[in-house]
């Protein structure tokens, strides 16, 4: 994903002079066209991510469009406040990427894991927060962010993850979400990183004779709803999946609005990770199968579920 | 813009005369609504008069113009202020001050963000009003503007690391037309600011830092307008002035007690407060 952001950034950036690049001292090499076609619109702030977001909110407000670039846990808990007071509050078209979702870099350990970031940000007044799925999606949600006046957070994988669609979804936009495989019976809503596990779940339920709809659910705030509503309304079975903690984020997002709309479920699952610091040393597959978030763990527990 | 005023020769006199009629309505609105940190308020009275008066290119019928030079209160506690002054200077009819803290006014404790014309940012959470600051410089390097940005800020403020954060991000990227004004009046809300977190040498520390440090007496209207115009300087740094200021300034009942960071003056105070500042 990261590099079809630095790709598609370099696009943006050369057709739009608004567009300013600010990193967090990472991105080696991964800007060298953006910095190279406008080297003073691009900034290493440096490994100060209070100040790099306070920047980025004193560009907005004086008309240019900046992105904020870091790992996950530190363009967001980091400067939270900054975001929540400098971009939010003030209503600023400040566009924030966060590289490694949820356990992308489950290797480097809790330091650098992401599993709390939704639930902080999608808290916050005027924030849009956008997970996309893969690639595509990180193009189309980069280019729909630059024709908002809002602050906006897009929480990217890493790189490699596979890619779902074959282009920038034509009718993309913000808040509405994207049916990836038609199905009967179930309805997984995937959102973010975790597409690719969704439709290997999906293909596993298949083999069972369970019919299942893949959405790739990428925006959490502001939520479609009316995806939503079909959704419960449809099938008999509906699970959430995220990789993020299932205090906060999307799978409560949707919880809250299932509550709030007396919406008469049949059954609805979330999967997310437990509330805890996941120490043990492993990559990203391993972190999910640890924590039951594999397509194939998915899919038994969805089995279970339907009896 | 009114390009005049950058190279005027300050006025002490009328500057001064500014800063006691800024005392006396801040002094007012804080009885009026019994708010706190009037004497946080009261200690940066002639900053903030030397800069509006006395530096700032703005004009009021276009508060948003691009060009504009931009000051931002980054101790936000400060809000009176900078209310009175942003009145004055008719960005807002007087009347309005009279709004201060009161329900469903827009004069809240702290600046609030797009509710007042030339409010640039709002500010209360500490070490916020620097890299915003920073950022507006850049863009105008970016958008080749020569504006000045002017970020005032308590020595409280200094504890935050974002401060310092910024401090090292203007001086790398060579802001030379950003200037912080400390406040310096040795106090934060419930000690002496030095045994809080240790400030001195404050303006050694600026230094460091990368920036071209004075410091002043932060009472001296006239030095710090001066001081304030020059900006930039020709260092090819960006400008500390650290400005020693005595907290509750020009009331001798309130000067140099912390009291006076919460509590608000009675009525016969404010009569108190006004024949001393010679304005009945």
């Amino acid at each position: 994903m990261r590099n079809a952001f630095a790709d598609e950034l370099t696009k943006l950036g050369n057709a739009d002079a608004r567009v300013v690049m600010l990193s967090g001292d990472i991105g080696n090499r991964l800007f060298d066209k953006f910095k190279t076609a406008h080297p003073s619109r691009f900034l290493n702030c440096g490994v100060a991510e209070q100040n790099m977001m306070g920047v980025a909110a004193g560009m907005a407000m004086s008309g240019l469009r900046p992105v904020a670039y870091t790992i996950t846990p530190f363009i967001t808990s980091r400067c939270l406040e900054q975001i929540r007071t400098d971009a939010c509050y003030h209503e600023l078209p400040v566009t924030i990427v966060a590289v490694g979702a949820g356990l992308s870099y489950a290797g480097l350990g809790p330091t650098h894991h992401a599993c709390e970031d939704v639930a902080f940000l999608r808290a916050i007044p005027n924030m849009v927060v956008v997970c996309p799925g893969d690639a595509w999606e990180v193009r189309g949600t980069l280019r729909a962010a630059f024709k908002q006046d809002k602050p906006i957070y897009i929480r990217m994988g890493k790189k490699g993850e596979p890619v779902i669609h074959k282009e920038v979804p034509p009718d993309f936009a913000i808040g509405k979400a994207i049916t990836v495989q038609d199905g009967e019976d179930v309805c997984l809503l995937s959102s973010g990183n975790m597409l690719p596990e969704a439709i290997e779940a999906a293909h596993r339920l298949k083999e069972k004779r369970v019919s299942a709809c893949v959405v790739s659910f990428h925006t959490v705030k502001p939520l479609d709803e009316l995806c939503l509503a079909e959704a419960f309304g449809m099938f008999k079975l509906v699970a959430t999946i995220e990789e993020h903690t299932l205090l906060g984020g999307f799978g409560s997002a949707v919880a809250e609005w299932v509550v709030d709309k007396a919406v008469k479920t049949e059954a609805f699952l979330r999967f997310g990770t437990p509330d805890l610091f996941f120490k043990k040393s492993g990559e990203q597959e391993y972190a999910r199968e640890e924590l039951g978030l594999t397509g194939h763990q998915i899919a038994d527990r969805v089995l279970k579920a339907l009896g | 813009m009114n390009v005049a005023v950058r190279d005027a020769p300050p006025d002490a006199r009328a500057l001064k005369e500014q800063a006691a009629q800024l005392r006396g309505k801040i002094i007012e609105m804080s009885h009026a609504a019994q708010a706190a940190h009037l004497a946080s308020s009261l200690s940066c009275c002639d900053i903030v008069a030397a800069i509006y008066w006395g530096v700032l290119n703005i004009d009021p019928r276009k508060p948003k113009d691009e060009l504009r030079d931009r000051f931002i209160l980054s101790k936000g506690h400060a809000a009176a202020a900078l209310y009175a002054a942003l009145a004055f200077k008719g960005f807002f009819p007087i009347a309005e001050l009279d709004t201060y803290c009161k329900d469903g006014g827009k004069l809240a404790e702290h600046p609030p963000a797009n509710l007042l014309p030339g409010i640039e940012a709002a500010t209360g959470s500490l070490g916020h009003g620097l890299p915003i600051g920073c950022g507006m410089a850049l863009s105008g390097r970016i958008k080749g503007q020569t504006f000045r940005v002017y970020a005032l800020l308590s020595d409280g403020e200094n504890n935050e690391g974002s401060v310092w954060e910024a401090a090292m991000f203007a001086a790398a990227q060579k802001l030379e037309n950003v200037c912080v004004i400390v406040d310096y009046n040795k106090w934060q809300a419930t000690a002496r600011s030095n045994e809080t977190l240790m400030l001195a040498p404050l303006a050694d520390k600026w230094r460091a830092f990368g920036w071209d440090s004075v410091e002043t007496d932060g009472h001296d209207v006239g030095r710090l307008a001066v001081l304030m115009q020059n900006v930039p300087n020709g260092s090819g740094k960006p400008v500390a002035i650290i400005a020693h200021t005595i907290k509750g300034k020009g009331v001798s009942f309130m000067e140099d007690d912390n009291n006076w960071h919460y509590r608000a003056p009675t009525a016969d105070e404010v009569v108190e407060a006004h024949k001393e500042l010679g304005l009945i």
